[in-house]
């Protein structure tokens, strides 16, 4: 029974979306666009006119040594930090799932670091993680290991400390949606897979694996793109070293924008992390037809 | 899988291990913020002893009556508050809004516009920073609180989320209210808000929660000491009081007791929210 609605209502609905169309526009699509067009100028802040500068910016990054560092440094925290977080969210969404004890307190327990903010949670880690006086090379020289890490004091380390952190932070997050994922299995799946002499091992394979690919593809979808946003970790644990080890790359454009105030640089930097990100999105939604099993 | 109830001997035992295990990593997951506790409640030198205590000699209860002098702990803490509600009870209402028009009126090129909306789940904010602290700028806005909160109160994933609970809605609950005399806002506000409870409080923890936490945006819109927010004050204890750590971890865990309450009480919204849409950016 379709009513034809009053002809008031193209108004009522348009003055209802009309304060977030606004804000939509003014802080989110019109900087967009403007970001682009800054990118191919060179645009220093304050109010000092810019001059159009064509593709100089993007020639200079092509060269430009710090930029690729960060951008490498980057790619190896978005390599060790997707894998370590969906392997740990996995592991603790199955275990989770198949306890019936304390359930409620481990989900808590897990998920909470997600909560707290990364401020917080950096600052604590650089008290535990120090080198000499933290409890954390102080239980591994205890377990025999005469020469710990120096953390976040060694170019070597100090990124894999932030990865760390990072997926100690992170991996409560991705467990939940795991977990809703594995919960919505049906039972009667397993009972079959039961009846046709499939063990535990089998019936993950073939079974929860299968099932669970749409949200571990999202989980997958998610962190990648979580990997590329990674800032206040590095700026409160390192401030992007020691050296350049630990800088990132929107660690990278808030210094060039917020502390050199190379603004149309850090602009087209910017440009760059948005098609690393559009790409991602769009190759990792092509392949999700290979991959994922409905 | 492993069944709690199940009779054979080796399968109890394999139950036991694994509640073990992971009761041992809940403590691996819990230890910074048991170390926060245990810091805050005492003095440096305790704190560094060698062989180090794993526990507080006696408790130093003075870090959290300094803090509070030691830097403007006290402005610090209002501003986070301050913004942070502002910031949720308008990002609800404007999202809330935007949602009802989706999911129950007529809007010209509604889809167009939606997915338009859309593109902010699948764009990080670190991408448009940049030109938007200069749209802000140039707007006279930086280094204000209103600056701030404008560029925060559009949520692409609060309109996806409450979109989905009103279309959950039936739509003849509109065209009852509209026969007995309703006019739209009054719907919205009367009969469709309260029924969406659910939905609401969701958006509203996870906004509380992120805007209570969020460091970058504060760090390049707020620069007066009297407009900064906990996490830039942390941040710069950190940077100049960086021997003082039984301050630094009474501040730290006085900025964190918020975030606790808040998560303990609404833990339900919490997974609920995560586990039906997984976005939050």
């Amino acid at each position: 029974m379709k009513r034809r609605l009053p002809y008031r209502d193209y108004a009522t609905g348009t003055l209802f979306i009309l304060p977030a169309f606004v804000l939509f526009a003014v802080f989110i699509l019109y900087p967009l666009v403007y970001g682009f067009y800054m990118s191919f100028t060179d645009y220093g802040g304050f109010n000092i006119k810019p001059n159009f500068t064509g593709l100089a910016n993007y020639k200079k990054l092509l060269g430009d040594a710090y930029f690729q560092i960060s951008l490498k440094n980057n790619l190896i925290y978005t390599a060790l930090f997707v894998p370590l977080t969906m392997l740990f969210a996995l592991l603790a969404a199955i275990a989770l799932n198949s306890v019936l004890h304390l359930r409620q307190y481990l989900r808590v327990a897990f998920y909470f670091p997600y909560i707290t903010s990364m401020v917080s949670i950096a600052i604590v880690w650089g008290l535990l993680l120090n080198p000499e006086r933290g409890p954390v090379n102080h239980i591994l020289k205890a377990i025999g290991i005469a020469h710990p890490p120096e953390w976040l004091m060694s170019s070597d380390w100090a990124l894999v400390a932030v990865v760390l952190v990072a997926v100690w932070k992170s991996f409560g997050y991705y467990m939940i949606i795991l977990l809703a994922g594995l919960q919505g299995i049906p039972e009667y799946l397993y009972e079959s897979a039961r009846l046709d002499g499939a063990g535990r091992f089998k019936q993950f394979l073939y079974i929860t694996l299968p099932s669970l690919s749409p949200t571990l593809f999202m989980v997958l979808v998610l962190t990648v793109i979580n990997s590329f946003q990674v800032f206040d970790l590095v700026s409160v644990m390192t401030d992007g070293g020691p050296g350049r080890s630990t800088n990132v790359l929107v660690f990278r454009i808030y210094q060039e924008a917020f502390i050199h105030y190379r603004m149309g640089y850090a602009a087209s930097m910017s440009v760059v992390l948005f098609l690393i990100i559009m790409i991602i999105s769009i190759v990792q939604f092509r392949l999700e037809r290979k991959w994922v099993t409905y | 899988m492993l069944n709690a109830l199940g009779n054979k001997r080796r399968d109890r035992i394999a139950y036991a291990l694994l509640l073990v295990l992971l009761v041992a990593c809940s403590i691996v997951a819990l230890f910074p913020f048991l170390w926060m506790i245990s810091a805050s409640l005492r003095t440096d030198v305790d704190l560094f002893r060698n062989p180090m205590n794993w526990i507080p000699q006696s408790l130093y209860l003075d870090n959290f009556k300094e803090v509070w002098t030691a830097i403007p702990f006290g402005t610090y803490f209002w501003n986070t508050l301050k913004l942070t509600v502002i910031i949720t009870v308008l990002q609800v209402l404007i999202c809330s809004m935007a949602a009802y028009a989706f999911a129950k009126l007529r809007i010209p090129f509604k889809n167009a516009i939606f997915l338009l909306f859309m593109t902010n789940l699948m764009m990080p904010w670190h991408s448009i920073m940049v030109p938007q602290f200069t749209v802000v700028s140039e707007l006279g806005l930086y280094n204000t609180h209103t600056g701030y909160v404008l560029v925060q109160l559009f949520s692409g994933f609060g309109i996806f989320l409450l979109r989905q609970f009103f279309l959950s809605l039936p739509a003849e609950l509109n065209e009852a209210a509209r026969i007995d005399g309703f006019g739209e806002w009054a719907i919205y506000w009367r009969i469709i808000l309260p029924l969406a409870r659910a939905g609401v409080s969701t958006l509203a923890i996870f906004t509380f929660t992120f805007m209570w936490n969020d460091y970058l945006a504060p760090l390049i819109y707020l620069q007066d000491d009297g407009l900064k927010t906990l996490q830039l004050g942390l941040k710069s204890f950190q940077t100049e009081h960086t021997t003082d750590y039984g301050l630094l971890m009474a501040g730290t865990l006085i900025a964190t007791i918020p975030m606790v309450v808040v998560f303990l009480a609404g833990e339900r919204f919490f997974t609920k929210g995560v586990a039906t849409t997984g976005m939050k950016n």
